[in-house]
């Protein structure tokens, strides 16, 4: 059964099945919002809460998801199995990414043009 | 080159989120060997080729990432004399009993300073490699079972303090810088590949504001036809993929990086070059390592994946 996702803040929309993940979904469908990492609960970079609609999860990284994160739908998108139509805020990834310099991150401008000004 | 002192990686713990989804993925698609599992639940694998009881050991948490990464080192008298080292070089050392991982012997653990802890031993019980050590056959059923690398190769690790890292490994326990990127700026290394053998790396460290990070463990295959078929199994079994089949300019290593099923990265890949320790360390400016083909030597770019997302 395939159920709507949407992501608030930019509005956009996509189709996500019972067996897919959130992110998986997206990534699918040529959608962008939720940043794409290891899509296996581990990384933390696809952290999204979410807002409304009701979703099963799997493990996830308790390192990126605190108790407080879990009890308040704030959760990663690659662990998130849909169970009706959801819409979700996007908290993960692009803060981490554009706020350091250190190492071999791609600076700032960079950036912006790698994410496509999601 | 005589080999003494470290001699190689020996083993690496690994947190996954769910250990029997880990095992099968580690000893089904990679084609690891199960050798062992012990009274906490952890389980030992090897590759088909290695001839130690174990490399890599999962242990069920709930966080991914590394527990520690370990070297062998050529005798317990070399052991005995690397710790002392290590303490006069300041650094403060524990010594994990004998049995405390399977088939192993005691280890001196020791955190470095980008967070990451670090083991050396002299002993772990030689298993074989499923080949008779007199007049042996080339292959056996387990070197053709999955990807089936030949060992456990490398690892890339980050964290802060990578300057200090470099000083510790090259001054106190061996090693030699083989390549480096510098930072944006052109100052400082922002990534160091070191070796203690004659292999392109046996450790390689990037600068990460947050310590003991994992970007990688790596495995070795023998043919690029190797590499790509390890494409082909990786996709079957939809293991994500996050770059390759391609090759790196540094390094010169042809490569897939891809995720285990709790988002640890690991590699398999070929290549490279024997780098001996008189060789001039090769270096890579910050924009030769996307545009130079550093990275990606193919394609010529930065895979914002690869740089940003660790466990
Ligand atoms: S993509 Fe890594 S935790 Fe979701
Ligand atoms: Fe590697």
């Amino acid at each position: 059964m395939q159920h709507q996702v949407t992501i608030e803040e930019t509005g956009e929309q996509y189709r996500c099945g019972e067996q897919e993940s959130l992110l998986v979904a997206m990534a699918r469908s040529g959608r962008r919002g939720i940043p794409v990492g290891c899509r296996g609960g581990g990384c933390g970079v696809c952290k999204v809460e979410v807002t409304g609609g009701a979703f099963e999860k799997r493990v996830m990284s308790r390192e990126h998801v605190s108790a407080d994160d879990l009890a308040c739908d704030r959760v990663l998108a690659c662990r998130v199995f849909p169970r009706g139509d959801v819409s979700l805020k996007v908290l993960g990834g692009m803060h981490k990414a554009v706020c350091t310099s250190a190492g071999l991150r791609p600076g700032l401008q960079t950036k912006q043009k790698l994410n496509g000004g999601v | 080159m005589a080999m003494t002192g470290v001699l190689r990686p020996g083993h690496a713990q690994l947190r996954v989120l769910d250990l029997e989804e880990g095992v099968r993925h580690y000893r089904d698609v990679l084609g690891m060997v199960e050798t062992g599992r012990d009274e906490q639940g952890r389980v030992y694998l090897k590759c088909w080729d290695e001839r130690d009881h174990n490399s890599v050991i999962l242990r069920e948490a709930d966080s991914a990432g590394i527990d520690f990464f370990a070297f062998k080192v050529l005798d317990e008298a070399t052991l005995d004399q690397l710790e002392g080292d290590l303490q006069a070089y300041g650094l403060g050392t524990e010594r994990i009993p004998a049995g405390e991982l399977l088939e192993t012997g005691e280890r001196v653990r020791f955190t470095i300073p980008s967070g990451h802890q670090i083991e050396l031993y002299a002993k772990k019980t030689q298993v074989g490699n499923g080949l008779q050590v007199l007049n042996p056959a080339p292959w056996t059923p387990a070197s053709e079972k999955g990807i089936a690398p030949v060992r456990l190769d490398h690892c890339l690790l980050y964290g802060p303090n990578v300057a200090e890292v470099k000083k510790l490994f090259c001054e106190v326990l061996g090693f030699y810088l083989v390549e480096r990127v510098l930072g944006p700026e052109g100052e400082g290394e922002a990534a160091i590949w070191l070796s203690c053998s004659h292999k392109v790396h046996d450790i390689a460290f990037v600068e990460h504001p947050e310590p003991g990070k994992l970007h990688h463990l790596s495995f070795l295959l023998e043919s690029w036809e190797e590499v790509l078929r390890a494409g082909d199994i990786l996709s079957m079994n939809k293991v994500p993929i996050d770059i390759g089949p391609t090759r790196h300019g540094i390094t010169r290593g042809c490569t897939i990086y891809a995720w285990d099923p709790s988002g640890n990265r690991f590699e398999t890949f070929m290549g490279g070059y024997q780098p001996y320790p008189d060789y001039e360390p090769t270096t890579w400016t910050f924009e030769g390592l996307g545009a130079g083909g550093g990275l990606d030597y193919p394609q010529r770019k930065l895979h914002e994946t690869f740089l940003t997302v660790v466990t």
